[in-house]
This record gives structure tokens, C-alpha cells and sequence, in this order.
């Protein structure tokens, strides 16, 4: 046990130390650049890797929650699928409409994968490996995310179809509306931890009591904040069931309709690699980062508890697509603004009372009776305004 | 003068000359967004980070999203084919140029620009923080009490045309 303990740290470290030891043989000037060109080229390369497993996983996940096999020809059971839908999406045509505006139409994608990427400058995937300590990181991140929709809506209006710009109308009403209790639930995180630095955030978790860690999850204004932040976030990455702006069954892939070959593979890489971040923006801001779910587990290097949580929270988000069915539009609007943004805004006062109150049981009893109780009385409220009865369609009669 | 501030000048300049330019609408207010992020970009390399990032947020994110609906809404899909610059656009120009050396010639004669550059000081987020919640905080709540009213005025003229369509 020793030894595993001694070996732990470096094992840790392996990645700074090898950077470092890489940087060592070149000329001082030249250190900074190649710094940053190391661990850009260690981000694109482990997420894209990890978006080519993920589709592998989701594929076969919802293949057998609809009694399916899913992909099983190429390779053992089915591990290669990733590299033939890479050389297929390669090789196909870049079919560009007529009509299209051919330059927005060339850099939707462009700034769409561009933004998504960015977001993981700031995510500290385990210790001491972040891109850049920014001071602002959190607000770095959701400026850079706020940058998608525009490529959404450059995608939607350059394609000159109807379904495209009916799937980005759809895709800015979401993001626009989801965008607000998905940064107003992680301000309770910034209040608590008095900084908006990520490294900041993950250090503040990275403590103990007894084996249980200090995440923020583990309070009842950062549990609040967790659940409202990863619906936000499901909505955020257009994932069902937030699915609409590309719900095939209504407007066939909603922006993307028009695009073909790489071009197609590019949004689907957006769309994923903003998933990650987001998942990943609540693993640093509720999940205690890269550390430890418990005090003698923490020999286990930083970076594989980083993507544990991350494939973890990927699993929920595969078996929530196929469990739930797509809202209606109507339906989505009001769990945003009728129940979302009023519980986020009674979490942050939530989370004053918790700052303010000394510690103990009673300041767990009341914090938890502030989230619970609105919660229950704000959705049987919005339960008794529905009038539940046959529905009858316009158009069926 | 460094290498980055040139790029990101030259990048800002350019996307609004674009804006004003360009004869698709839509595309003006790609290229206006363009010139918004180049200025965020000049506020981050001068160690401004709330500002940056708060302009990469609300002029990217959300004006820019604004004004092309905005147009979408208004306007004709089909780009103009009238010529884009106006008749006066001699006239234009010198008006332009005169307000510039007006305002060039106010800024050099400043003593604050005789001094040189300043060092450059530290504005944490912690700062503009503090003191937007000791110092500042009553203009901070007045626009607060603004912006809630223009919301709510926003959705009454929403409501309104709802009734009118029933």
C-alpha cells in the first residue's frame, strides 16, 4: 500500500511531467508556444477520441433499451463503427444547395465546432492540468458558448430551406431560454466559492470530512443547482428530450438539414464536444472535478476521475434519450420560464441563508425545506393549471 | 505596437467596414459581429477580463441574434439591389473625417496621452464586484429596477397583441 501510494503521485503528474520534460529539450523562446500548442493538440485529440467512443456507446445503448443488438459488424463487437462512420463521412459528396449562401454556409460548421472546442480551455481536467487559469473561467465559458448559437443560426438562414430555418428559430428559442437558468443555477456556485476561477471552484471541493468530500453537490442548494444546471444543460445541447430543433420526425435534422459528408460530421462533433463541456462545466462546478469521490481513493490518478464522471454523466444522458419522448415547444418554454427560472432564483437565496446561517442541522433543515417545498408547490401548481382531457387535433376530424 | 494588437485591429477594422459595405443585410451583421468580437478580443489583450468576456457575451451572443431577427422579421430574404453606398457619399466621407480629426485631436492634446502608457493596473472581477456592490450600488439598483421594467413592459406589449388576435 505504500509503495501504490509513492508510485500515485507521479502517476498523477505523468502528463505536466512529460510536457515538461518534452519543453526541456527546445529553446526558451519558443517554450510558451509549444506549450500551448501541446495541450490544445492533448484536448482535441482525447475528446474527439472520446466523441468517437461515445457514439459507439449510444448507439449500442439505445440499441438494447429498444431491443436491438445495435452496431456489431465491424470489428469485436462492433469497436471499429467509429473509424468506418469517419472514412464514410470523409468520402462522401459535399453536396451545397444552389441557393445557398455559400460562405456562411462554409463557416457555420467552422465556428460551431471552433466555439464548442474553446470552452475546454478553462475546465481543469485534473490537477494541474488546465489550459489556462483564468480569472474569469466560468464567465469565459458561457461567453464562448453563447457563440454557438450564432453558428446555429448562420447553418438555419445560409441553407435557404424551410426546414433549416424552422430548426434554427427552434434552436435559438431553446438555447436563448435555457441559457438563463443554466447560468443562474452556477452562480450559486460563485457566490459560495467567492471566485470565478475553475481551479478555484475544484480546489475549494478537493477536501474531506471523514472519507465523505467536500463537492458541492452534497448541500441542498448545490444539489438544487446540479439537477436544474444538468436540465439546462440537456437543453443547452439539444439532446432529448429538448430535441425539437432537430427532431427528424417533424423537420429532419432542423438546422443541419442541408449539409452533407464532413460538413454533417462537423456539426454532429459540435454538437457532442458541447455536451462534454457542459457536462464537464458541471463536474467542475458540483462534482468536485477531478477529485476523489471519497478520502482513500485519492492514490487513483486526477485526470481518470475527471472522465469516470464525465462517462458517467454521459450514460445518464443516452439513458435519458431513450426513455423520455420530445416535448412540445409550449411544454419547453414553460418548464424554462415558469419553473426553471423561478427555482434557480430561489436556489441563490437559498444559497445567502446557507452562507448566512451557522453550521448544523438547522441550517440543513431550513436550506432543504427552501428547495423542497417551492419545488413540490411550484410543480403542482403548474399541474392544476393544465387541463387534462381527450385532446382532439384540428386536422384529425 | 504588438503583433496581436495589429491582427486584431486590423480583424475589428475590417469586419465593420464590411458592416457597412456589404449588400445583405444579414451578412452586415455577421461582419458587424465580427468587429464586436474583435473589440472584446482588444479589451482581453488589455487584461480587461469582465469587459472582454462580457461583450463576447451580450454583443455575440445576444445583440447579434437580436438584429438578425430583427431583420429576418422586416426584411425581404432577397438582398438589395440598389447600389449600397448613397448618392452623398462624398459629403458623407468629410463629415466623417471631420468628426474623426476632431476627435483625434481632443485625444492627442489630453495631457493623459502626453504622460505615456500607464501601468497596467489590476481589475479583477473580485474588484468590479466590490464595487459595484459598495460604491456603486445604487446606480446598480436603479438599473436593475430599469431593466425589470422594460421586461415586464415587454411582455405586457406581447400580451396585448394576443388578445388583438383573438
Amino acid at each position: 500500500m505504500i509503495h501504490l501510494v509513492q508510485l500515485a503521485q507521479p502517476l498523477d503528474q505523468i502528463f505536466v511531467i512529460a510536457k515538461r520534460w518534452l519543453l526541456s529539450y527546445l529553446p526558451a523562446a519558443l517554450q510558451p508556444l509549444c506549450s500551448a500548442v501541446l495541450s490544445v493538440a492533448a484536448i482535441l485529440i482525447a475528446f474527439a477520441t472520446l466523441f468517437a467512443l461515445t457514439t459507439l456507446l449510444e448507439r449500442k445503448g439505445l440499441g438494447r433499451m429498444q431491443n436491438r443488438y445495435g452496431p456489431n459488424r465491424v470489428g469485436p463487437w462492433g469497436i471499429l463503427q467509429p473509424i468506418a462512420d469517419g472514412v464514410k463521412s470523409l468520402t462522401k459528396e459535399d453536396i451545397v444547395p444552389i441557393t445557398a449562401d455559400h460562405v456562411v454556409h462554409f463557416l457555420a460548421p467552422v465556428l460551431l465546432v471552433t466555439a464548442s472546442f474553446m470552452g475546454y480551455a478553462v475546465l481543469p481536467i485534473g490537477r494541474n492540468m488546465v489550459l489556462v487559469d483564468l480569472n474569469a473561467g466560468v464567465l469565459f465559458f458561457f461567453a464562448v458558448g453563447s457563440m454557438m448559437e450564432l453558428a446555429v443560426f448562420m447553418a438555419g438562414w445560409s441553407s435557404r430551406s424551410k426546414y433549416s430555418l424552422l430548426g434554427a428559430m427552434r434552436a435559438i428559442a431553446q438555447m436563448i431560454s435555457y441559457e438563463v437558468p443554466l447560468v443562474l443555477a452556477s452562480i450559486v456556485v460563485i457566490m459560495q466559492a467567492g471566485s470565478l476561477s475553475t481551479v478555484a471552484i475544484v480546489n475549494m471541493q478537493a477536501a474531506y470530512t471523514g472519507i465523505w468530500p467536500h463537492w458541492f453537490v452534497f448541500t441542498p442548494w448545490g444539489f438544487a443547482g446540479f439537477v436544474l444546471f444538468m436540465v439546462a444543460a440537456t437543453a443547452e445541447s439539444n439532446r432529448s428530450p429538448f430535441d425539437l430543433p432537430e427532431g427528424e420526425s417533424e423537420i429532419i435534422a432542423g438546422y443541419y438539414t442541408e449539409y452533407s459528408g464532413f460538413k454533417f460530421a462537423l456539426f454532429f462533433l459540435g454538437e457532442y464536444i458541447g455536451m462534454f463541456a457542459t457536462s464537464g462545466m458541471a463536474i467542475t462546478l458540483f462534482l468536485g472535478g477531478w477529485s476523489a469521490p471519497f478520502a482513500f481513493l485519492t492514490w487513483v490518478p486526477s485526470y481518470v476521475w475527471f472522465f469516470a464522471k464525465l462517462l458517467a454523466i454521459i450514460s445518464v444522458f443516452i439513458w435519458i434519450r431513450g426513455t423520455l419522448p420530445r416535448l412540445r415547444m409550449d411544454q419547453l418554454m414553460n418548464l424554462a420560464w415558469e419553473f426553471m427560472l423561478p427555482m434557480t432564483l430561489l436556489n441563490l437565496l437559498t444559497s445567502g441563508v446557507w452562507h448566512f446561517m451557522p453550521g448544523g442541522s438547522l441550517r440543513w433543515f431550513v436550506c432543504s425545506t427552501m428547495v423542497v417545498v417551492p419545488c413540490i408547490l411550484l410543480s403542482r401548481g403548474l399541474k392544476h393549471k393544465k387541463k387534462f382531457q381527450v385532446r382532439t387535433y384540428h386536422y384529425s376530424e | 505596437m504588438t503583433l496581436s494588437f495589429i491582427v486584431l485591429a486590423v480583424l475589428t477594422v475590417a469586419g465593420m467596414a464590411a458592416a457597412m459595405g456589404l449588400r445583405n443585410a444579414i451578412h452586415c451583421v455577421l461582419a458587424l459581429t465580427l468587429g464586436f468580437a474583435g473589440v472584446a478580443a482588444l479589451y482581453l489583450q488589455l487584461g480587461a477580463q469582465f469587459v472582454g468576456l462580457a461583450q463576447i457575451m451580450v454583443y455575440v451572443g445576444a445583440v447579434a441574434i437580436l438584429a438578425v431577427f430583427a431583420i429576418m422579421m422586416t426584411h425581404s430574404p432577397e438582398s438589395a439591389k440598389s447600389p449600397v453606398f448613397s448618392s452623398h457619399w462624398v459629403m458623407g466621407g468629410v463629415v466623417g473625417m471631420a468628426v474623426f480629426a476632431v476627435l483625434a485631436r481632443t485625444i492627442r492634446s489630453n495631457p493623459l496621452c502626453a504622460a505615456g502608457m500607464p501601468p497596467q493596473p489590476e481589475a479583477s472581477v473580485q474588484q468590479i464586484g466590490d464595487a459595484l456592490m459598495h460604491r456603486y450600488v445604487l446606480p446598480l439598483e436603479i438599473m436593475g429596477l430599469l431593466l425589470t421594467a422594460a421586461l415586464i413592459g415587454a411582455v405586457v406589449i406581447a400580451m396585448d397583441r394576443k388578445e388583438e388576435m383573438k
